[in-house]
């Protein structure tokens, strides 16, 4: 029997005034009364806490805090605590470990090895309060010659592009994943900031119609809630091959999630579950993926973009060369550490690479094969402030995807239990008392607050270095340099040591 | 309106049906994505039309005077294609409505992940053969092999895998080896039969073939024994 607690909850006797607002707030049911002799007393069951907060933040006299136990295993280098728990998870249940959020090992993060540039003497950093910087950008395939028409006037006639106000948008997230409100969030935030947010695989809910110029929908293997009007309600339309987090595997979504709603959006019957096979069964090929990108914009009339998802793996630098013949216009790579709402232990936390790597080899190659400007890169995998957003902007992407991120400025705790459907704060979930708790216009402003931060924080940096658009930081290693990194990790990226 | 697709684009051979509601389409030679998106029209096509004829088709006719290629009806929403010959892979994959008729056999993969989703009840009619694969990860929606004329085995390996919603009608004296376990097979009955009726009769109306001949046969129906076949696979970590 599984019965360890990670964490406890600690209740100051003399703060608390037992009026269990925690028991109300906690959907793990971890609070509860119990009658003794001496009265009714507030007791905790440990062992279901996933220390999400809610219960810390709703305390109306801040009695309560969450600390990690200190009840230890006979741990050892090879016999970490994590390793024994799953042992006992499994053998008492035969079950596949399923997790969620992104890659949490021990493996180095580039981002954090990484330093960046600014201008001393020899050339001025600029001031972005006094001079113009440019952070907007646009996403597709560029035309790389100049054509005329019979009486000499430049042909204007481009493929279509998406128009960022800067260079982050919101990554699939579906609604079935995270709810109607949070889905609502980020609608409304894209709206407002002029960027785009992304269906993920769970069809486009009625009621997010009206956003459409700042949806990117997305086709993934089960086709879910795909068809003509969802096509082309969005502003460009994203097929999903693979996703950082779970490369090389399918979805899918319990029935007991497919909830009356969720199935109108799916278009599919209440309670049947959503499987998203591991590859599409039309794509065995680069030339099968270039059969869906033409069909799909055929039948969207030319007028969208198609961005290709793919995950940061081995081969990703021949993949990518792929996919930009494919006629996609927009490549996304997805690194192993971006989150996810339910993914198989092992293949989150040993699948796939970096993004800093995959994208740097990304970027390089198709500089080689002179074909970059065949498409866009959008890179995404745990972006966690505007620095990294420079660094791999500067390292080959033309812009980044987040929602951990976005998570987070909604109200998410990072406590990773997003498989369980019980998300206290009302985002990975569909049960209705809990998605009540995210309120829609406060959750909207926090994300528009973020990412005007950062976008202010992106025109700082690069007047740092002088720069003064986004364009001109693109693909710019010089701008970069490593700290600790071996000789093959700086070739890879592409980038000299500090002090080189 | 006629259209000569000798030595034309598919983009171009779109282009004309976006004008007509009801478009001959001859010497059709192996263009794709013919119908793509459309609804209300009437297409007639003779030749051979390439891969994902009438993908996320929603609610136009096509009809094909010889055999068409790969991914017939890719997640087709609604409307009907009819093919006077056989068809290639993945036909109606992830198909949500509407129905395609196969004079003809199937390739692999015939119907896979074909879903259902209210008064949407996708079917798919093959003639002859249908190859391995048919009707996996099947969600919904009806899946009819006839058969007609093949002695033994109509299907080929692997059919029904990860099925979890809607039916296939298979008629043959010998249902097909080593399903999967979630997959229930059983002799079809007489009512099972008579559902499918409807399917049967509008076959035999398009390609001229005998109704009774076809439904005083056995059948075996397959359907999965379970709406949530994975439910069990998982622990929490």
């Amino acid at each position: 029997m599984y019965n360890y607690a990670e964490y406890e909850v600690k209740r100051d006797k003399d703060k608390c005034v037992l009026c269990g607002r925690c028991i109300k707030e906690c959907s793990n049911l971890v609070h509860y009364y119990k009658e003794t002799e001496n009265g009714k007393i507030l007791l905790a069951d440990d062992v279901k806490c996933v220390n999400c907060h809610r219960c810390v933040e709703y305390c109306p006299t801040r009695a309560i805090k969450i600390v990690k136990s200190d009840l230890t295993f006979k741990e050892n280098k090879s016999w970490s605590a994590q390793n024994i728990k799953e042992i006992m998870k499994q053998s008492a249940s035969g079950g596949v470990l399923l997790s969620s959020m992104g890659n949490p090992e021990d493996f180095p993060v580039y981002f954090d090895k990484i330093v960046v540039n600014a201008s001393q003497v020899t050339n001025p950093p600029i001031d972005p309060l006094r001079e113009p910087m440019e952070t907007r950008v646009s996403l597709g395939k560029r035309t790389r010659e100049i054509s005329r028409d019979e009486k000499g006037n430049i042909i204007t006639d481009v493929p279509p592009r998406l128009k960022l106000s800067m260079p982050i948008m919101f990554s699939a997230m579906s609604y079935g994943s995270i709810s109607y409100n949070a889905h609502k969030c980020l609608a409304e935030a894209s709206e407002r900031l002029g960027i785009y947010y992304n269906t993920g695989e769970g069809g486009l809910h009625e009621d997010f119609y009206r956003y459409g110029k700042n949806t990117i929908v997305q086709v993934a293997s089960g086709r879910f809630g795909v068809y003509k009007d969802y096509l082309e309600a969005g502003a460009a339309i994203e097929i999903k091959m693979g996703q950082g987090a779970k490369p090389g595997i399918g979805g899918h979504l319990p029935g007991a999630k497919i909830t009356a709603d969720v199935s109108r959006t799916r278009m599919i019957p209440v309670g049947t579950d959503a499987i998203s096979p591991a590859p599409h069964h039309d794509i065995y090929s680069i030339e099968d993926l270039r059969q869906l990108v033409c069909s799909l914009k055929e039948a969207t009339e030319n007028k969208k973009p198609v961005i290709v998802k793919v995950a940061a793996v081995h081969n990703i630098a021949a993949i990518a060369s792929g996919i930009a013949r494919s006629g996609a216009d927009i490549i996304a790579i997805d690194g192993f550490r971006g989150g996810t709402g339910a993914a198989p232990t092992r293949i989150r936390d040993n699948v796939g690479i970096p993004i800093e790597l995959a994208l740097a080899a990304v970027d390089k190659r198709l500089r080689e094969e002179g074909i970059r400007d065949n498409v866009s890169i959008v890179a995404g995998g745990a972006i966690r402030n505007s620095a990294d957003v420079v660094k791999a902007i500067a390292l080959g992407a033309d812009a980044v995807y987040i929602a951990t991120s976005a998570l987070i400025a909604l109200g998410c705790h990072l406590c990773r239990s997003c498989q369980q459907g019980k998300c206290n704060w009302g985002i990975a979930t569909q049960i209705p008392e809990l998605v009540n708790r995210l309120n829609v216009e406060e959750g909207a402003d926090r994300l528009c607050n973020l990412l005007t931060a950062w976008n202010n924080e992106i025109k700082e940096m690069m007047g740092g270095m002088g720069i003064n658009s986004v364009e001109a930081l693109k693909g710019n290693r010089l701008m970069l340099r490593g700290i600790g990194l071996n000789e093959k990790e700086l070739e890879v990226l592409g980038i000299l040591h500090a002090g080189e | 309106m006629n259209i000569e697709a000798k030595n034309k684009s598919y983009t171009e051979i779109n282009a004309a049906i976006a004008d007509s509601d009801d478009v001959l389409v001859s010497g059709c030679n192996g263009q794709r994505f013919i119908g793509a998106g459309t609804g209300g029209k009437k297409i007639e096509i003779l030749g051979i039309p390439g891969n994902a004829l009438g993908a996320y088709l929603n609610g136009s006719e096509i009809t094909v005077k010889g055999n068409a290629q790969d991914a017939v009806g890719d997640t087709m929403n609604d409307g009907k294609i009819v093919v006077y010959g056989g068809v290639g892979d993945a036909v109606g994959y992830a198909m949500r409505g509407g129905s395609v008729y196969v004079k003809g056999n199937a390739g692999y993969r015939a119907g896979i992940h074909m879903k259902e989703y209210r008064d949407k009840k996708p079917v798919i009619v093959i003639g002859g053969t249908a190859g391995s694969f048919l009707g996996e990860y099947q969600a919904g929606g009806i899946i009819i092999v006839l058969g007609i004329g093949v002695k033994g085995e109509i299907v080929g390996d692997f059919c029904g895998t990860g099925m979890h919603g809607g039916k296939m009608l298979l008629r043959t004296n010998v249902p097909p080896k080593d399903l999967p376990e979630q997959v229930k097979c059983v002799k079809a009955t007489v009512d099972d039969v008579k559902e499918i009726s409807g399917y049967v009769k509008e076959f035999c109306r398009l390609f001229g073939q005998d109704e009774k001949e076809i439904t005083d046969s056995d059948f075996y129906l397959l359907t999965p024994n379970s709406a949530s076949p994975y439910k069990r696979l998982y622990v929490m970590n």
